[in-house]
């Protein structure tokens, strides 16, 4: 557990940074703080591992004041990624991530080769150990970070902006990742962002900081989407927050709709009406894309099926949310979105309209979280 | 060109007294500059004092400095002593400035990752600013040796050995040729000597050589 008890760090020109910050973060919890450049957030973060010395207050760890505690120990026993990893440029990839059981003491052999496991479990080739950061992709040399401060297994990661210079695509995977690897590792983490999606997505609680280092609302993510605390939050969270809240609501109430479907055999002796789309599936049931007349003919006129669909929307599995649900009718060229079971077959449809009407019998029940 | 081919066995012995009194200097410089530069990097007031010093002590004019030398320490002019104790003066120098230089160019990103990972200040100083200040410090290494190689043929004008006495020993023979082939061998010994230089940078610096297409993107902190 880490606790804040009216944390305040004033630079000697007079700024403040962090103004009176008191909190508790529960161990085993992963808590994003987030808000715009400015906010205190990184500071707060950094007041953890003693990077930072508050001007008043006190931060502690398990109860104790880190004050108290040799800054090199401390660092040790926790774990940190910043952006881009912060690896050290001129240190194997191997090496970096076996830095920390080297620098507690470990022999440089032992370290290396437990290190080639965290490697592997941070999803990476092990091969990869032998090159120099520098030539890694960024996605790479994110999750050599990650590996970097998993290797000596501290119960506490600061992580600093770790995604934010990584494409969406790449970011989206880094996320997957630090979800599944949290759930197996139970840490106490502590996430800085600017980005109030990430910071929904990825965090058992968020502390959103406002400007001039003050702490806005320290809430679970779903309650800072219906109920956010001040004008501030509700506008750093943005217009959207409705769509985004959609996400802690399962996709499973909903009752799926039969598709009209065909295999390409079938597709030349459709007859459609004006408007009306027919989901072509592979052999094996996979959704392959949607066909309207134009496309029927085409294809009766010797046209390959590639060329006659056109492409369906995201994807529902049993396990999506509400959010998932409304993108996938909203991006399928029908308006119905596809759902899909394990195997990837086509199981039915989804309605926008049928999105809505879930959310609001859901909204009667208590509120259920699968965030 | 001809006078240094028929005496290939002289110029072998000149340029074996002339790296000696160059290059050692070097060595010494190193020694003394490494470890007197990473002490005042982060020391401002000592860092300016040293610096002064620097300037002041490379002000002096290189003959001037052999010649007064003696005076301050118990070696004769001529003595190779006398030669390398002035020349590791000039090296440390400017290598006293060169070394925070170098360490100012290690990147903050990576210092403070240092820091946080549980790096101690010693440790972060000797596994990680002063390997990654290297290939500064090669740059600055490179311009010292240089100098060096031509101060010692400079030094042929008071009777120091090495190649310059063929300047000096073909102007009063008003040998052409003679002066030629030492101009010649001064200037091959120096791009030989830059060259290993830069090769040994190139090859304790293993990282620097791979892809600079991803370059790790330093943060702004908030």
């Amino acid at each position: 557990m880490i606790t804040f008890e009216g944390v305040t760090k004033r630079y000697p020109d007079g700024t403040v940074a962090v103004d009176d910050l008191t909190l508790e973060i529960p161990a085993g919890s992963l808590t994003v703080f987030v808000g715009p450049s400015g906010c205190g957030k990184t500071t707060s973060m950094r007041m953890i591992n003693r990077m930072v010395e508050p001007t008043s207050g006190t931060v502690a760890v398990d109860g104790h004041d880190v004050s108290t505690v040799d800054p090199v120990k401390l660092r040790l026993g926790i774990g940190y990624v910043i952006q881009s990893g912060g690896l050290m440029p001129h240190q194997r990839v191997i090496d970096n991530v076996a830095c920390v059981p080297v620098l507690m003491g470990q022999s440089r052999r032992t370290a290396r080769r437990a290190a080639y496991e965290v490697l592997e479990r941070v999803g990476l080739d092990p091969k990869l150990g032998e090159r120099y950061p520098g030539q890694l992709s960024g996605g790479q040399q994110q999750r050599v970070g990650v590996a970097r401060a998993l290797a000596a297994d501290p119960p506490i990661l600061l992580m600093d902006e770790p995604f934010s210079a990584v494409d969406p695509v790449v970011r989206d995977e880094l996320q997957a990742e630090m979800l599944r690897l949290q759930n197996e590792l139970r840490k106490t983490i502590v996430f800085v962002t600017h980005d109030i999606d990430e910071a929904v997505k990825l965090g058992d609680a968020v502390a959103v900081f406002g400007s001039g280092g003050s702490l806005q609302q320290y809430d679970a993510p779903a309650r800072l989407l219906s109920n956010p605390a001040n004008d501030f939050v509700s506008e750093f969270i943005g217009a959207d927050r409705g769509y985004r809240a959609l996400q802690f609501f399962t996709s499973s109430t909903l009752a799926l709709r039969p598709v009209p479907t065909v295999t390409e055999d079938e597709v030349d002796g459709l007859a459609l009406g004006s408007g009306e789309w027919c989901l072509v599936t592979r052999a094996d049931g996979a959704p392959f894309g949607w066909i309207d007349t134009a496309g029927v003919e085409r294809h009766r006129g010797g046209g390959e099926l590639y060329d006659s669909v056109t492409a369906g929307g995201s994807l529902l599995r049993h396990d999506g949310t509400l959010r998932v649900a409304l993108d996938a009718a909203l991006s399928s060229p029908s308006g119905i979105g596809v759902a899909v079971d394990d195997t990837g077959a086509v199981v039915g449809g989804v309605l926008a309209d049928d999105v809505v009407t879930a959310l609001d019998a859901q909204r009667q029940l208590p509120q259920q979280e699968t965030g | 060109m001809r006078y240094l081919l028929t005496h290939l066995d002289t110029a072998w012995a000149l340029t074996l007294i002339h790296l000696r009194l160059s290059l050692i200097p070097i060595v010494l410089g190193l020694l003394i500059a490494v470890p007197l530069g990473a002490f005042v990097w982060r020391r401002p007031a000592l860092r300016r004092i040293a610096t002064l010093t620097a300037s002041i002590i490379f002000t002096i004019p290189s003959l001037a400095l052999f010649v007064a030398l003696p005076l301050i320490i118990p070696t004769r002019i001529l003595d190779e002593a006398n030669v390398i104790v002035a020349l590791t003066l000039y090296t440390t120098a400017l290598l006293v400035r060169a070394v925070p230089e170098a360490l100012d160019a290690v990147p903050a990103g990576v210092r403070d990752a240092a820091t946080a990972v549980g790096y101690t200040g010693l440790g972060r100083l000797l596994k990680v600013e002063l390997p990654l200040s290297i290939p500064v410090l090669i740059a600055g290494l490179r311009v010292v040796a240089v100098t060096n190689i031509s101060m010692v043929a400079v030094g042929s004008v008071i009777g120091i050995g090495g190649l310059g006495t063929w300047f000096t020993d073909g102007y009063q023979a008003d040998k052409s040729d003679q002066i030629i082939a030492g101009i010649i061998a001064v200037f091959l010994i120096a791009i030989v000597i830059d060259v290993l230089i830069l090769l040994a940078g190139r090859i304790i610096t293993p990282w620097t050589r791979t892809s600079s297409a991803i370059r790790p993107r330093t943060k702004v902190a908030t």
